[in-house]
């Protein structure tokens, strides 16, 4: 059992690349923290530094009150599952996972009782005596976790380890991870670039963006009250939309029509100082649509607006649809996104941009016809378009307070 | 059926190649057999009857082929082990570390193996005979560590290259020192491609001639190449013709022991050290 503790932890490598800048976390004892974040962000190396498998150029690494910046991986009491497992094709399953042990020169009974008892957690007790060669890919994984169970370490550390498995198996083995790390309770570091598992698994999530940690918070604030643009657009499947918009005293221009703030809205954008005339960005999550015909009239007016369905997609509890709006938004950070999801180079019409609202399955709504949409304006985030800040977000408030 | 008749035309090929490259052995092998009188009678098999007097005259004759035989073992197994060991090293620096220089030593490794044997010999000849190595058995295992180490140091890096990264890493981090880990993880891994490395290197040592003909003047340090050519018959007119053939074979069996027995790891080494790396 320990906490980490980050502080002002920079990685830079010979050539002056920084892969991790200035990085401030603290990981409670027994927290399940999760850093995620598109590739090269940073997470794996930050994670690494961690292990003790790279040098901290700069700043303090803390575990269970040690400062660890030079202590050797054996002596920081971790373990780690890799991305690729790492096992020992030469050892059997009993030895990978005993092999630990076996340098720390525990007795051997003591070895195999271990062995053993990892082994049923595992449901590993059947392949023991296989070499890892002849084992499935999910065994393989439960075996990379077996060898770091036994060692009963204080920190777990898991460098994506469940991204080689194929779709199903993951969520199985999320699962797993889930139940493993509620049953043993130790501290867990777990780097991974899918935001689901990050919403899934995490007590705590840190999202990371170019070597800097952008928010850490729970899953919940994350999604609720993303930081930046950045953020908002990582987590939460299918991404939030992002729309130009404009701010005239208490009014917001949407492509969807003109809103009046909500009063707390209002006065949060007034009370950090961003009132009167300038173009924003508004985020939109899909949720936030309803189609106009399935709900009832007593529901608090959002905005309602009609417009031609592009495609319509069911997924059978849920209906997803997809429209155009006039006008588009340009920000370095939703580059990077669009980037990382490789929709950089997707052909877009120059000055549209798609929206994807998720309705209800009873909605009647079909591909191609017009439909009458509402907007909850109440869940309406605005972002600053050069610095990505979210000028909505309580974070914002309660960082100005 | 095209699928049977193809299965032919492959079983006849390779029974020919076999035949092509078996022929000369099993020639040698009859004339061993082969009576004095019989070994010219151009005949393949020794149809005048068998006799194993060549044999027991290479092992009790003027000849001390007994002595080449463990000169011939000896300096081979030293080679093989200081180049392997050297090699090993060298290699495993060459795979992991990035340093300045890297590809330099590689090529040079590489125009090492690439020069002429004859064409060192004779200078060689008279360094040793200055430096006091002429006719000893570190004047034969040294030119024989420097030719194998390039193969050597080849064959290992792209092995160790194949060992992936994360391997040591989950060692250093399941508490292994870095020898430990060397000695637990990467060394066993590397087995099949030290074998492979190893066996290179022996058969090399094993085979040469020119640098032990060149290097020994007495029986001190001749090798069993070298010390079949002072082979010398009955008279000045006779050559001893059994003999020699029945101690080629003699010299045949260790390798072919060898290979025997780590076969399966040379060709899991040979095609794993092809594919990547």
């Amino acid at each position: 059992m320990a906490e980490i503790a980050l502080q002002h932890v920079t990685k830079r490598y010979p050539d002056g690349f920084e892969a991790v800048k200035d990085m401030d976390l603290d990981i409670r004892d027994g927290e399940f923290m999760i850093l995620v974040g598109p590739s090269g962000c940073g997470k794996s190396t930050a994670l690494r530094m961690i292990a003790g498998l790279e040098d901290i150029s700069e700043g303090e690494l803390i575990i269970g009150g040690d400062v660890v910046n030079d202590k050797a991986p054996k002596d920081r009491d971790i373990a780690m599952v890799f991305q690729n497992y790492a096992l020992y094709p030469h050892m059997t399953v009993r030895e990978n996972m005993g092999f630990a042990l076996k340098l720390a020169k525990v007795d051997k009974a003591e070895i195999d009782r271990k062995v053993e008892e990892a082994s049923k957690i595992l449901d590993l007790d059947q392949h023991l005596d296989r070499k890892p060669a002849n084992l499935s890919g999910g065994q393989r994984q439960r075996v990379a976790m077996g060898r770091a169970i036994v060692r009963d370490p204080s920190v777990f550390l898991m460098d994506e380890p469940l991204s080689n498995l194929d779709a199903k198996l993951r969520v199985q083995m999320r699962t797993e991870v889930s139940r493993i790390q509620e049953r043993l309770g130790t501290t867990m570091v777990y780097v991974t670039h899918d935001q689901t598992e990050a919403m899934t698994l995490g007590d705590r999530v840190a999202v990371m963006r170019g070597g800097v940690l952008q928010q850490v918070d729970t899953p919940k604030e994350l999604y609720d009250n993303p930081k930046n643009l950045f953020v908002a657009g990582f987590i939460g499947s299918p991404a939030m939309n992002f729309v130009p918009a404009r701010i005239e005293g208490s009014r917001v221009s949407l492509p969807f029509g003109e809103v009046e703030l909500p009063d707390e809205l209002r006065r949060r954008i007034e009370s950090a100082g961003h009132g009167g005339g300038r173009e924003v960005i508004a985020g939109v999550r899909p949720e936030h649509f309803e189609s106009a015909d399935v709900l009832d009239h007593e529901t608090p007016a959002g905005l309602r607006f009609r417009t031609k369905i592009d495609v319509l997609e069911s997924m059978g509890s849920e209906l997803y649809v997809y429209f155009r709006v006039e006008g588009q938004t340009s920000s370095d950070q939703l580059a990077e996104l669009a980037e990382d999801a490789g929709m950089a180079d997707l052909p877009g019409s120059e000055d549209a941009s798609q929206v994807v609202a998720r309705l209800a399955p009873e909605a009647n709504v079909r591909q191609g016809g017009e439909a009458e949409l509402v907007l909850d304006t109440s869940k309406i985030q605005l972002f600053e378009p050069q610095t990505g800040q979210n000028l909505t977000a309580r974070v914002a408030e309660a960082a100005a307070r | 059926m095209s699928a049977g008749r193809e299965r032919l035309v492959w079983t006849v090929g390779l029974f020919f190649v076999l035949a092509f490259a078996l022929i000369p052995v099993l020639w040698l092998l009859s004339l061993s057999l082969k009576q004095t009188p019989d070994l010219t009678d151009n005949a393949f098999l020794p149809l005048g009857g068998i006799t194993f007097d060549n044999y027991s005259q290479i092992f009790s004759g003027d000849i001390p082929f007994p002595k080449y035989l463990v000169t011939s073992i000896g300096i081979a197994l030293i080679a093989t082990l200081i180049s392997i060991t050297l090699g090993a090293m060298c290699a495993y620096a060459l795979a992991r570390l990035d340093f300045p220089g890297k590809r330099i030593i590689l090529a040079v490794a590489l125009a090492i193996a690439m020069f002429p044997p004859i064409s060192v010999v004779g200078p060689l000849f008279d360094m040793w005979r200055n430096i006091g190595l002429f006719d000893t058995w570190q004047g034969l295992v040294i030119p024989y560590m420097t030719f194998t180490l390039p193969l050597a140091i080849y064959t290992l890096s792209a092995f160790f290259r194949e060992i992936p990264w994360e391997l040591e890493q989950a060692a250093q981090i399941d508490g292994a020192t870095p020898f430990q880990a060397f000695r637990q993880v990467i060394v066993p891994l590397a087995a099949p491609g030290t074998f492979t490395a190893a066996i290179l290197v022996f058969i090399f040592a094993w085979n040469d001639f020119i640098f032990a003909i060149t290097l020994t003047s007495t029986d001190n340090a001749r090798t069993v190449p070298a010390g079949l050519s002072f082979f010398s018959g009955g008279s000045q007119f006779e050559t001893p013709v059994g003999a020699i053939a029945a101690a080629s074979v003699v010299v045949t069996i260790p390798i072919i022991i060898m290979v025997l027995i780590f076969q399966r790891r040379i060709v899991a080494g040979l095609t794993s050290g092809a594919v990547k790396g």
